[in-house]
């Protein structure tokens, strides 16, 4: 019997909403925090709206020795790390530094940072560049930051698979706990709203040009083209459940279940990885797909990849079997930091009993997906499946549920 | 090139701004011989301070004088010394 692995505490930082409490309470309300981008002047690109967090002063926040050595997103990543251990209750003063890790999931680095100082290379000169460029927009940053801080030596690396990333990260955490390492600190944070990172995006085209919030992000809905970018994440604190039990830990919920595969080569005309990933793990859950309440969605709003989407979920669950959301309609999609912001949902949605809402969408009937409107829904699940993919073919689902 | 001398003062000033300053250090005490890793300051965060010096008072500075000034009063002796082969 392997050792079981759960989430001890959470650390959010979204657009709608900086903190748990906040992000949860907007969430359930429908509140979005899609809007035009405010962090720099939008107007000469075609894509113009973004989830951003406002309001967030990392001076406020962090010791002055970390602001010049760090990118929004590792900034954003230290706060929720502590927030996430302040929710655990877990005192790592007292914990073997060697028993500690971290694993979280990248899809960017830092690309605000990277981008002053690239500027200052050509135009200043190499002599201008600082010298923290040497680490701070490197993807595994926030993993090497977090351990400095907290003094977690324990075995630590950062997962890169675009938004999958974010389910990968918390798999390999798993894994390490499994192992013996006695807690890990897991999730992911991104943030490229800069306009090095929005070239980078807008490349990639995938971004509604849409002017408009309410209609811009639109997964599942036959107006679906592209998504809005997000800023933001989750941090978890996982550790094995035995020992947090034996500290009274609050128990978020088990990671029960995982699987990732890749996409088949393009053109070759063979079924997308999704569904394959969803079946092992339920499997890997040693669940039936009976036992899952509620899906978390991918929501790419690109509208070949939402029709192969609520195939894949109608394929494992039935036509309407689940109920499936996409809180991310008021967040935008966060790249590696979305789908551990879904898995804090989803322990959130276990533990209130109320499935978060999907905002905007007026879902295409064809797709046979019983998807959330507007409104949360009372329910009790006992498990929650959170799907995540990648750009270039990675699929991962994971799934989660209410502690034994 | 002016008389210009390099201050405790401006060391200070560089120094928060390339990296800022640990918060369980004075950093306006009495530092002159205090070990800059005491300080909280470790390599890069010298490295950084010590290009800032470099742009600032228009001096070049080894690497080895970064990384063997073990305290604000002998990074000081060491900038001040060439400031005055330079003037």
């Amino acid at each position: 019997m392997s050792v079981t692995a759960v989430v001890t505490g959470m650390g959010v930082a979204s657009p709608n909403g900086l903190g748990t409490k906040e992000f949860w309470s907007a969430t359930l309300n429908g509140k979005s925090g899609l809007g035009r981008i405010q962090s720099f002047n939008p107007a000469p690109y075609p894509a113009r709206l973004a989830g951003e967090i406002l309001g967030f002063e990392a001076r406020d926040h962090l010791p002055s020795r970390l602001i010049p050595q760090t990118d929004r997103m590792t900034r954003l990543a230290l706060v929720a790390t502590e927030w996430a251990l302040a929710d655990s209750g877990v005192n790592t003063a007292d914990m073997i530094e060697s028993d500690m890790g971290v694993t979280t999931a990248s899809s960017s680095g830092g690309f605000e940072f990277g981008q002053n100082e690239l500027r200052k290379l050509w135009s200043l000169g190499s002599e201008h560049v600082s010298a923290y460029q040497s680490f701070a927009w490197f993807y595994a940053v926030n993993s090497g930051q977090i351990s400095i801080r907290h003094r977690m030596k324990g075995p630590s690396s950062v997962i890169v698979s675009d938004q999958a990333g974010g389910l990968d990260a918390i798999a390999q955490a798993r894994r390490q706990i499994r192992k013996g390492v006695r807690l890990v600190v897991s999730g992911a944070v991104d943030a490229s709203i800069c306009p090095w990172g929005w070239v980078a995006q807008l490349a990639g085209g995938r971004l509604s040009t849409s002017e408009d919030p309410s209609t811009a992000y639109l997964p599942f809905d036959h107006r679906a083209s592209g998504h809005v970018p997000g800023e933001g994440g989750a941090i978890l604190v996982m550790e094995p459940a035995e020992t947090a039990r034996e500290r009274g830990a609050t128990i978020y919920g088990e990671i029960a279940g995982y699987a990732s595969t890749f996409d088949p080569q393009p053109g070759s005309n063979r079924e997308p990885g999704l569904r394959r990933a969803m079946l092992s793990a339920l499997a890997n859950a040693g669940m039936r797909a009976e036992d899952v309440g509620v899906v978390f969605a991918d929501a790419s709003a690109i509208p070949e990849l939402d029709r192969s989407e609520a195939e894949a979920i109608n394929a494992v669950f039935g036509r309407g079997g689940v109920p499936v959301t996409a809180p991310k309609t008021m967040t935008g999609r966060l790249y590696s930091g979305a789908a551990p912001l879904d898995i804090a949902a989803a322990l959130l949605c276990l533990r209130d009993g109320v499935i978060p809402p999907t905002v905007n969408v007026a879902p295409d009937t064809d797709l046979g997906l019983d998807l959330l409107g507007p409104e949360a829904r009372a329910a009790s699940p006992r498990s929650a499946m959170v799907l995540a993919r990648g750009h270039g073919g990675f699929n991962s689902a994971m799934v989660v549920r209410v502690p034994e | 090139m002016s008389n210009k001398e390099f201050t405790l003062t401006d060391l200070r000033r560089i120094l928060r701004e390339a990296a800022g300053e640990d918060e369980s250090v004075d950093l306006d005490g009495d530092i002159l011989d205090v070990e800059f890793e005491e300080l909280g300051y470790e390599s890069l965060a010298l490295l950084e301070a010590g290009s800032r010096i470099e742009r600032e008072f228009n001096i070049r500075l080894d690497d080895e004088t970064l990384t063997e000034s073990m305290t604000p009063g002998s990074l000081i002796k060491v900038i001040n010394a060439q400031l005055a082969i330079t003037s």
